[in-house]
């Protein structure tokens, strides 16, 4: 008797439950409803106002805030189909940003180098036309062979300082976190501020303790050298930071191993430490390649591509890479097509050094 | 044993040099942007005659219209603040729906992230110009010299690489775990942000600080988007303009750029090994 009672009392409260999250799920369905409707409407006005032309100021906002009305109308639908919802409101703001800021000016970009645009507007399509003037310019080659020659000096320098200083970060020096430290800071600050530090540096102090000497910044080829020691200087010690992950990685028992069988340290390194960080080496040669061949920041500050130098009867400016180079054709000179025809051969370029790196470390997956 | 102590000493003595050698730049700001500008011409190297120039040239420096340093600071913190907040919660997301979505859909859109790390600034940055200069007449939401179009343009930047990052972590999260709250009667929204995001945190953490150090001391997209000398200057555009307007007065510039380095410096402090550690595995992965 009693727990039939007790029966019929949770049916009837079950029934209200559901009858209220009946309820529930209506008010919600007619809140989401709404707030999408709204959001649509919002957003035909904003687009109309657009179109013709308006210069009303809430047009923005209105757009904006019909677009989260929108999303949250769709997060509030009561579907089962709400997962799905959710996995697209999760993508849309990364992959929204993603298509406006790189996809869309990247495919545009393309389609520019092969027009004669002029930043705001172009008029004809001139095929490959820019592509042939670009190599036909003494400034580009020369900025393309200087661009390759302080790629190459650079990748070894840093990456022979940084082992330098990793073997040493590693080994049992007092204080060696320290060192590890006080190696890393310059790569923090940024290459602008350290840039003119430095042009400080060699157009003051560097003449002040050698008297009498000019500065290496108005000498083509020593100019040259000047950035290459600083970026040297400001590198080494991230890459040291990796060689020193990847040296501390080599397990203890093999390096015991070697010391019972006599091993000199040399021998220790260049036998065991050296191969066993190979897949180190391979990550820090092309990441010290990729920057190198980016830099622009220490490039612009230090020299910003003075002096200049004759190549075949015309001068061009001796210490301009190819980032500060596409920079100063664009922005400085007002050569939009041309500027944009450079960086699209420099993504080619960069593209493919890419590729050599993951053919390089599938080959290497499959040996081990 | 007696070779090796030998050894040591010689270790600990290039320790000792190369730390002076690779330091003395910063010794050099700091001693010299406390002297005035005849006494850097005359000896850049000497130590200051009176350390309390450095006050007068600090304070000379951050009153300057041109640098403007609380106003700078503020701005590079702020849209590294937001960008850094929004990039990880979203790319944190992303990068989740990635992972336990196996479709063709999914897949596509993570290799173009991954291809994307590919392209270079330069080759964007121009037309990037254009389309938010159009976008802004069009659509009337000013893209260019504001804060929302700077962070907009460093959430599509740094989002590939970052959802890179996290969908290695991602995938080495057990699935049960989403299962069990599932059964437990808990959203899709309420799994990803009650059980997966705080799991997240470590690798959040190299996203954070790798987007950090670089928004921080980004100066080209900066000095395209904000412009040298409009309204908001982030620190690295308002050094450069500072130096275009005074040429060769070292004592100002040095000034400025210690005004510049000196808060990532104490930040770095504070959290030296999470930086060192965020930097490598960022690099590594």
């Amino acid at each position: 008797m009693c727990a039939k009672r007790f029966g019929t009392y949770l049916g009837k409260m079950a029934g209200k439950l559901k009858r209220g999250r009946d309820m529930n799920i209506q008010s919600k369905k007619i809140i989401s409803i709404t707030a999408i409707a709204v959001g649509i409407l919002g957003m035909v006005v904003a687009l109309y106002m657009d179109f013709s032309k308006s210069s009303s100021t809430i047009r923005g906002s209105l757009l904006i805030i019909g677009a989260i009305l929108v999303l949250v109308g769709a997060y509030l639908l009561p579907t089962r189909k709400h997962r799905t919802i959710i996995n697209i409101l999760f993508l849309f703001p990364l992959v929204f940003t993603f298509a406006v800021t790189v996809l869309i000016p990247f495919a545009l970009g393309i389609f520019y180098s092969m027009t004669d645009w002029n930043g705001i507007k172009f008029e004809k399509f001139v095929g490959l036309g820019n592509y042939i003037s670009m190599f036909q310019s003494k400034d580009y080659m020369y900025s393309l062979v200087v661009t390759f020659l302080f790629t190459v000096i650079n990748m070894v320098t840093v990456n022979l300082m940084a082992f330098g200083l990793a073997l040493l970060c590693t080994s049992k020096v007092k204080g060696r976190n320290f060192y590890r430290a006080a190696y890393f800071i310059p790569n923090l600050i940024g290459g602008i501020v350290l840039g003119y530090v430095w042009q400080f540096i060699f157009n003051k102090v560097m003449t002040t303790v050698i008297q009498g000497s000019a500065s290496m910044l108005t000498e083509p080829n020593l100019a040259i050298v000047a950035i290459l020691i600083v970026s040297t200087w400001q590198y080494a010690g991230y890459i040291m930071m990796i060689y020193v992950t990847g040296l501390q990685s080599v397990p203890r028992d093999i390096l015991e191993a070697s010391n019972v069988d006599g091993a000199n340290q040399i021998t220790t390194l260049l036998k065991i430490k050296v191969p066993m960080i190979a897949n180190t080496f391979t990550v820090c040669i092309f990441l010290t390649l990729v920057n190198s061949f980016k830099q622009f920041d220490l490039n612009l500050a230090i020299t910003n591509g003075a002096p200049s130098r004759i190549i075949a009867g015309k001068p061009v400016q001796a210490t301009e890479f190819l980032a500060l180079n596409i920079y100063n054709t664009a922005i400085s000179k007002n050569q939009y097509a041309l500027g944009q025809t450079k960086a699209v051969v420099f993504f080619i370029i960069l593209a493919i050094v890419s590729l050599t790196q993951v053919s390089i470390s599938k080959k290497k997956e499959v040996e081990m | 044993m007696k070779a090796q102590k030998i050894k040591t000493g010689i270790a600990e003595a290039i320790g000792v040099i190369l730390t002076i050698i690779i330091l003395a730049p910063f010794l050099l700001v700091v001693v010299n942007s406390a002297k005035s500008s005849a006494d850097i011409i005359t000896n850049p190297i000497s130590l200051p005659k009176h350390w309390g120039q450095m006050v007068t040239n600090l304070s000379n420096v951050i009153h300057n219209d041109n640098f403007s340093y609380w106003n700078s600071f503020f701005s590079s913190l702020l849209i590294t603040a937001v960008s850094l907040l929004l990039l990880t919660v979203f790319s944190s997301m992303a990068a989740w729906v990635l992972v336990r979505n196996k479709t063709k859909w999914s897949n596509f859109i993570f290799m173009l992230f991954v291809s994307a790390m590919v392209i270079p600034f330069q080759v964007v940055m121009l037309p990037l110009l254009s389309t938010f200069r159009e976008a802004s007449n069009f659509f009337g939401i000013k893209m260019l010299q504001s804060y929302k179009g700077i962070i907009f343009a460093y959430l599509g930047f740094g989002g590939s690489m970052s959802v890179f990052i996290l969908h290695g972590f991602v995938k080495g999260i057990p699935y049960e775990l989403e299962e069990a709250a599932w059964i437990d009667g808990c959203s899709p929204e309420g799994t990803f942000f009650k059980i997966i995001f705080p799991l997240l945190k470590p690798v959040q953490v190299t996203v954070l600080i790798l987007n950090g150090i670089w928004i921080w001391n980004d100066y080209l997209l900066p000095s395209l988007m904000l412009g040298l000398n409009g309204k908001i200057k982030t620190l690295p555009v308002a050094v450069s303009s500072f130096v275009g307007s005074y040429v060769k007065q070292w004592d100002l510039i040095l000034s400025a750029a210690l005004l510049a380095m000196i808060p990532i410096i104490i930040l770095f402090l504070f959290a030296q090994k999470q930086i060192i550690q965020g930097m490598v595995d960022g690099a590594i992965k």
